[in-house]
């Protein structure tokens, strides 16, 4: 365990703490700015979308930043609390609001078209399908934990960077192609839209039960149990949000014509 | 619920043009329930089934990942399916009913056989008469794909009659 000493004392620098608090306040900022700039200009920016934004710069915070973040780089059980922090509950709140929508309305009218044609490149269409996008987030983790690729994680600082920002970016991607909220995000069809969920959400679970028996290499295997059935259950929980959500989706676009409004999902 | 749309039919038919929603939702939720019910009630109040076993097979576990991820999405979309029914003023209990016991049954029928006995997923219990387990898991999963099959077979049977008369 020497070696987790580097990575963990490079991120419990006060320099390198300070700097993280910065960054994540700029990244909350510049969100607040946008509102205030578009609700001065256009339609009113629906306040739960801020509310989400906040609660998923505070997820991000956490994972990195404070008790939580320093016990990670010894334990593996706190170490999955912060990573369903950062890969799966933070991009959840983050797409819930909409900053793509968000920065094309606040942007200068040249700008937000190179902006949007730039998201409607082929590439884009690529990362942004349901399938590639679960490939590049479930396959990660597969790599992390069944390689050697998680203790390295903690002896070389920009594996350790690298990784986490690919754990959130990777998680944002999914959560977005899936959920498709975002209306720049193009929508696939709610079938395959489903069904990649459920093989993404079986990949994660699957993860989570082979790690208990086969620990990553560096974790203690009682810290491999807790951790693993952590991750399962935890995955669980956002998974239900997120199959709730799409399923909302499918309920309202199949509403039938001739019953109007009176039978939404209120009426139950 | 003053909708002014009865040109056709009464509402109360339109159940009839919805058969086939009322099982799969009915299945789905009945698939759903009983994974969910294995899990809290067997694994985390009675601890009886355990988390991972080491004697589990690959495909076992894989299985096991499918079918977790599928029974969440069975669980929410079945009453999502269920909300859509009672919508369209299409709910037919009954037959819902005999797709919940159907849908129950087969997955518990298959979990207590191909998940617990082939691919060794974890035992229902670990005793040594664990086979007093399996015949009271399976016998129940057969009682309900049986009555299930019943009330799927008549309910189908009047809705033929009511569309002929």
């Amino acid at each position: 365990m020497h070696n987790h000493q580097l990575v963990n004392n490079v991120m419990n620098h006060d320099f390198v703490r300070a700097g993280l608090v910065f960054f994540f306040i700029i990244f909350f900022l510049f969100y607040v700015l946008a509102v205030i700039k578009n609700n001065k200009l256009r339609k009113q920016w629906p306040s739960y979308r801020t509310l989400f934004w906040t609660l998923g710069v505070f997820c991000s915070a956490v994972s990195m930043i404070g008790p939580l973040a320093e016990k990670a780089h010894v334990s593996f059980t706190a170490h999955m609390i912060s990573h369903l922090l950062l890969g799966m509950l933070a991009p959840l709140f983050i797409v819930l609001a909409s900053p793509a929508t968000l920065l094309l309305r606040s942007l200068p009218v040249a700008k937000a078209r190179l902006l949007a044609s730039l998201l409607k490149k082929k590439i884009m269409h690529i990362f942004l399908d349901p399938l590639v996008a679960a490939i590049l987030n479930i396959g990660g983790l597969w790599l992390l934990y069944t390689t050697d690729l998680y203790m390295l994680m903690h002896q070389y600082i920009w594996l350790f960077i690298f990784i986490h920002l690919h754990l959130f970016l990777a998680g944002y991607l999914f959560t977005t192609a899936i959920l498709s909220i975002d209306p720049v995000i193009p929508q696939k069809h709610f079938w395959y839209r489903s069904l990649v969920l459920v093989i993404a959400l079986a990949a994660h679970g699957i993860l989570s039960k082979y790690m208990y028996g086969h620990p990553p290499a560096g974790v203690p295997l009682k810290q491999a149990e807790s951790g693993s059935m952590l991750m399962y259950y935890g995955g669980d929980v956002v998974d239900i949000i997120l199959i709730f959500l799409l399923c909302l989706q499918w309920y309202n676009a199949s509403r039938p014509r001739q019953y109007p409004v009176s039978h939404n999902i209120n009426s139950l | 619920m003053e909708t002014s749309t009865a040109k056709s039919s009464a509402p109360f038919d339109n159940r009839y043009n919805f058969t086939a929603r009322n099982s799969i939702s009915g299945y789905l939720f009945g698939l759903g329930f009983v994974a969910f019910f294995d899990e809290a009630v067997f694994h985390q109040l009675l601890h009886w089934h355990h988390f991972y076993d080491k004697s589990t097979t690959s495909i076992g576990l894989i299985s096991d990942g499918l079918f977790h991820a599928f029974s969440w999405f069975a669980t929410i979309g079945g009453l999502f399916l269920f909300a859509d029914l009672r919508r369209r003023k299409a709910l037919w209990l009954v037959r819902w009913w005999g797709g919940v016991l159907l849908g129950a049954g087969v997955f518990q029928f298959f979990d207590g056989t191909i998940q617990h006995k082939v691919w060794r997923i974890h035992q229902i219990r670990y005793v040594d008469n664990v086979y007093i387990y399996d015949w009271i898991w399976n016998i129940t999963a057969a009682m309900m794909i049986i009555a299930g099959i019943i009330i799927t077979v008549r309910t189908k049977q009047k809705a033929k009659a009511a569309k002929h008369a």
